[in-house]
């Protein structure tokens, strides 16, 4: 029988509650980057999707993502409620850990994943639409995925596709979604003539607890405190780093200035790269993916959405899909045993094309399937209550027609 | 040479601007303002609780323009800030009695656009 070890529970502990942070984190760098009469109303859908899917997925969320089997597809409703749930670590899972606090790690997750879809909407989509988008979007795109790629029996992670916190279900989904978002939603009224940030400030202390919690995001999903754990961390964090190089050494070439927005937007590229990676590169591959996803992301958010025209108002797409993507290739590339043993060997450690082809393909599926589920619930709560604001409640602010209230006063 | 005040709702800024622009009047100064009108501002909600009496957030836009061109101001801003409904603000014309561009010294109706 499994048995807690208290190192390693502690640990998943304290990355819960840092996994956690990443999504009021998430609210800081969103609201610092819209205009100051919507800061709250981006604020407020991160924060209240904390409670609103942390009930869905007690109710059926763990359960259709983690449950017993269903054909790979998904898992059924015998942990519905949590039944079953309880502190005995389930082996198949994390044996050294109590089970509820896995479920818990991972309710985490599926809380910041719709959260990031926020960046794409942003300043345009009435609140109660967002609510019922973001429900029926954690039950039928983000439990399934979580289902295929980390559930026991789910089809990617019996195919042997390498994901090792969360870059597929997490970040390709999120980033898939945003884009089918920019394209439902449309245009903000005005763009591209929007206002720049309205606080870089904010948007840097965001970005500052995205990479602290980052560490609970990847070295967790270790799920012990040990080797992996340690691996995990120092890759996440060298390529948070260089990608923020990169991304500021590109803008002093392109644009002749280094700007705080740009760094920190390239340190989330970064986080997001190496996230499916972390577990299973050394720290050379977590540079280079760190470098690669600096230049991939700034290629996307300051050429392709120009060029294509869509609104992805604060770049979920561009940073999290682009990099999600790009991290998911390159842990083709980079991943090696001498790493993880429970990983594989990708192109550069003589594990030949295998390894990328399998994450080409698992990439593949997930980001269609995202992008189709999306677009399609998206259409249908259009169709139902409406995606968007008014004209005039767009020109006045989300912060006063969607939440009556103001976030900042000139007076008293 | 005229000196135009005029205090607006902050979602007509875009509007007024551009009309501006479509009389193609430029030079002009914006500032966030606080403040009310007959209705003593309206009801503001905090922490569930309806607070009475605020001042509202206003945009206060100024402009000084030749004799001939104050009418085309005055339309423009008013084309650009009316909805119809209360609030929609107000524009006060005061005389203007010189004018001078700081870096070239020009005075009067020269200096004014």
């Amino acid at each position: 029988m499994a048995s807690i070890e208290a190192g390693d529970t502690a640990w998943m502990l304290i990355s819960t509650a840092l996994v956690m942070l990443m999504t009021p984190g998430l609210a800081f760098f969103y609201g610092g980057l819209v205009r100051r009469k919507n800061v709250l109303s981006v604020m407020m859908q991160c924060l209240i999707l904390i409670g609103v899917i942390s009930l869905q997925w007690i109710l059926l969320g763990y359960s259709l993502a983690f449950g017993p089997d269903k054909g790979g597809i998904i898992g059924d409703f015998s942990w519905a409620l949590l039944r079953g749930v309880g502190v005995e670590p389930n082996p198949d899972y994390a044996a050294t850990i109590p089970h509820q606090l896995f479920m818990a790690f991972q309710m985490m997750f599926a809380i910041i994943t719709p959260a990031l879809i926020v960046g794409a909407f942003a300043e345009r989509m009435k609140f109660s639409a967002f609510l019922v988008f973001s429900v029926l979007w954690s039950t039928l795109v983000y439990d399934p995925m979580a289902h295929w790629v980390w559930g026991v029996g789910g089809l990617l992670r019996e195919w042997g596709a390498l994901d090792f916190a969360g870059g597929t279900v997490v970040h390709i989904n999120a980033g898939m979604a945003a884009l089918a978002a920019a394209l439902v939603v449309g245009k903000r009224r005005g763009y591209p003539d929007i206002s720049p940030p309205h606080n870089l400030p904010f948007a840097i202390l965001g970005a500052a607890l995205l990479w602290l919690g980052w560490f609970g995001f990847n070295a967790g999903s270790a799920l012990t405190a040990g080797e992996l754990a340690v691996s995990a961390f120092l890759n996440t964090h060298l390529a948070a780093g260089t990608a923020g190089l990169a991304w500021a050494g590109l803008e002093w070439i392109k644009s002749k200035r280094p700007t705080a927005l740009g760094t920190i937007s390239g340190v989330v590229a970064g986080l997001v790269a190496v996230t499916p990676a972390s577990g299973f590169v050394s720290p050379w591959g977590a540079v280079g993916i760190g470098a690669l996803a600096g230049l991939a992301c700034y290629a996307a958010v300051v050429f392709l959405k120009v060029k294509v025209g869509y609104d992805d108002s604060l770049d979920a797409f561009g940073v999290h899909g682009v990099g999600g993507m790009l991290g998911a290739l390159l842990t083709g590339l980079w991943a090696t045993t001498t790493v993880n043993p429970g990983g594989a060997d990708g192109l550069f450690s003589a594990g030949g094309w295998r390894l990328l082809g399998l994450q080409a393909a698992a990439l593949a599926i997930c980001a269609v399937y995202s992008f189709v589920l999306s677009f399609g619930l998206l259409k249908l709560v259009d169709k139902v209550m409406g995606l968007r604001v008014s004209v005039d409640s767009e020109n006045i602010g989300l912060d006063l027609t969607q939440h009556s209230e103001s976030a900042y006063t000139l007076v008293g | 040479m005229k000196y135009i005040i005029a205090i607006i709702q902050p979602d007509r800024l875009d509007d007024v601007i551009a009309a501006l622009e479509e009389e193609e009047i430029f030079l002009l100064t914006v500032s966030d303002v606080m403040g009310r009108g007959r209705q003593k501002g309206v009801a503001e909600v905090y922490r569930s609780h309806v607070e009475r009496g605020g001042l509202l957030h206003k945009i206060k836009v100024e402009l000084a323009v030749s004799n001939n061109k104050l009418w085309q101001a005055v339309d423009a801003i008013t084309r650009g800030a009316r909805t119809g409904n209360i609030g929609d603000g107000k524009i006060f014309v005061l005389d203007v009695q010189e004018c001078l561009r700081i870096r070239t010294g020009e005075t009067g109706v020269s200096a004014i656009a």
